[in-house]
């Protein structure tokens, strides 16, 4: 769908471990490719971000690699909502590079060196990166397919009945099909939601970012919405980075979990490592207390796993 | 002392005169509109070599009299070798003076759009004239209208200061008609009688219309 041959081969792969710490390397040093390597969609390299004097992304590296599902977990104010926005161009970095599929994001070469992306570099590696909000932020003056088939008509250039084929065969997929007349104000969260997603993804972004997209729906529409999300990961070419308080969702999806916690990447693993045998101590209390957490409120999302997608 | 068949012989002079009277409003609303855009879009420009120049014209327009605006146009400009109409002054000053007010309208409208809908757009790859157009214009303006048509009517009742740059309006002629007989009374009540004929309608249709779009956006809401 994306046309991206080399990260269907990328994802088959069973080895999801994190980067090895020699493959780490600072922003300026040269990359010396020797191994074949599969490039990463997105590596962020000493990624730091500040609110005035609040430090809230101290040196972050995280590589992403096509397809590859990444599940984000950590406390409030961890930082993670930030780690997304800077990706989408929604936040600067304060110090640090991020590369999108090879290519600098917020810097571009001129002369021999980086100097900040200008509105039309970002424009266009802004293209490679969707993201959907946890709060859906449709927009409420156009109908369903109007959202959807906006910005392939705006962005992409695409003609209008292209575009609208196009969407209609996505919102089918997300089980809205019936709704495409309807305003935004006439769905449910879990409706709008997929909405919501099926308007990022018509755009066919290399990477798809998932902002808490559950956390503002009733509980009882929050597994429709995950059952979406995982109907799309399984097609397996996109890479996902998921923020999510769902952790039995985390362990489903994802290829590798972070744990974030002050503004660094404090653990990573596969879901088993991540939520078995957590080694941190942090990751350990904040499991602990999640689990409290959800014993308290028995089970908020459970039971409606299975039922949605396909009303 | 109040003379009726007096009063009902001058009616059609006046009656003669409301449509200039509404060209001036509707002309002097159109220039108001199309001018408080640019002005309400610099007054929020990131660039403070705009934003601060405009907000200070804009002020000082607010708030000096519209009849001293009137003035300056239409018998000082002329030392300068520009000559304008009683009625292009007038549409000029009125639309010039109620444009820093349209401004701060629109400028409601568009904060009135959530941060959320810039951040959609920009991660759907809008440029920024795109973000403008289809997505934040086309919501900001709705909920304007009510208030844009209250501008309307007080612009419709600002019109008897036009009289100081001469123009022919109803106040005009009805001081021409109670020189002419010595009669003001019945000239300049007929005068208020038409203003509130044609205001108090269009009050309730204003209050009707926005009565109607926070319904509709209600219905919108719900569910
Ligand atoms: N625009 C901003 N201005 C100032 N401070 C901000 C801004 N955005 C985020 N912050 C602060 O940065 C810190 C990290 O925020 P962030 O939203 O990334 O955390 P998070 O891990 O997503 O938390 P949550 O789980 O609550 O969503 C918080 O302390 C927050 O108050
Ligand atoms: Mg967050």
């Amino acid at each position: 769908m994306i046309g991206q041959t080399e990260t269907l081969r990328e994802t088959e792969q069973p080895d999801v471990a994190p980067p090895a710490p020699e493959r780490r390397r600072g922003p300026e040093e040269p990359e010396t490719n020797v191994k074949e390597e599969i490039r990463p969609i997105v590596r962020y390299r000493g990624i730091t971000k500040s609110f005035g004097s609040h430090q809230v992304l101290d040196r972050i590296d995280l590589d992403i690699r096509p397809g590859e599902k990444v599940a984000l977990i950590g406390p409030s104010g961890s930082g993670k909502t930030t780690l997304a926005r800077l990706l989408m161009t929604l936040e600067e970095p304060t110090s640090g590079t991020i590369e999108v599929d090879g290519e600098q994001l917020w810097h571009m070469e001129r002369k021999g060196r980086l100097v900040p992306a200008d509105e039309k570099h970002l424009h266009r590696v802004r293209g490679k990166i969707g993201m959907v909000f946890q709060h859906f932020n449709l927009f409420p003056h156009m109908n369903i397919l109007r959202n959807v088939t906006e910005a392939m008509v705006l962005v992409q250039r695409m003609p209008k009945e292209e575009a609208e084929a196009r969407a209609l065969a996505m919102l089918e997929r997300v089980g809205l099909q019936e709704r495409t007349k309807h305003y935004p104000a006439q769905l449910s969260g879990g409706q709008k939601q997929r909405v919501a997603i099926a308007r990022a993804l018509v755009m066919q972004p290399n990477i798809m970012l998932f902002d808490e997209v559950t956390s503002a729906l009733d509980p009882e529409l929050v597994g429709e919405v995950l059952d979406v999300i995982k109907n799309v990961a399984a097609e397996g070419e996109m890479a996902m980075m998921l923020i999510t308080h769902e952790m039995d969702f985390a362990r489903d999806i994802a290829d590798r979990v972070l744990f974030t916690d002050g503004g660094r990447i404090v653990e990573q693993g596969t879901p088993e490592q991540i939520f078995e045998n957590p080694r941190s101590e942090r990751l350990q209390s904040f499991l602990t207390r999640f689990r409290g957490r959800r014993a308290d409120d028995a089970g908020t999302s459970a039971g409606s796993m299975t039922a949605a997608g396909r009303e | 002392m109040w003379d009726w068949s007096y009063a009902w012989s001058i009616v059609p002079e006046l009656i003669k005169v409301v449509p200039i009277t509404l060209i001036a409003t509707f002309g002097g609303f159109a220039v108001a509109c199309l001018l408080g855009l640019p002005i309400a879009l610099a007054r929020r420009a990131r660039s403070r070599w705009i934003s601060w120049p405009v907000t200070w014209v804009a002020e000082f327009i607010r708030s000096t009299p519209l009849l001293i605006q009137l003035i300056v146009l239409f018998y000082a400009l002329p030392n300068y070798g520009i000559v304008l109409s009683p009625m292009t002054a007038g549409i000029l000053g009125l639309g010039i003076h109620y444009s820093t007010y349209l401004a701060e309208v629109y400028r409601g409208g568009i904060e009135s759009v959530p941060k959320g809908q810039w951040e959609a757009s920009r991660a759907l790859n809008l440029t920024k004239a795109q973000t403008w157009l289809r997505v934040v214009l086309p919501q900001s303006v709705p909920p304007t209208i009510p208030v844009m048509g209250n501008y309307l009517i007080v612009m419709f009742k600002e019109t008897p200061t036009l009289s100081a740059i001469t123009l022919v309006e109803l106040l005009t002629t009805a001081k021409a008609i109670g020189s002419h007989s010595f009669r003001y009374v019945e000239a300049i009540t007929l005068v208020g009688v038409i203003f509130l004929l044609l205001s108090y309608p269009s009050g309730l249709l204003v209050r009707r219309l926005e009565l109607h779009l926070k319904r509709r956006e209600r219905s919108v809401e719900a569910k």
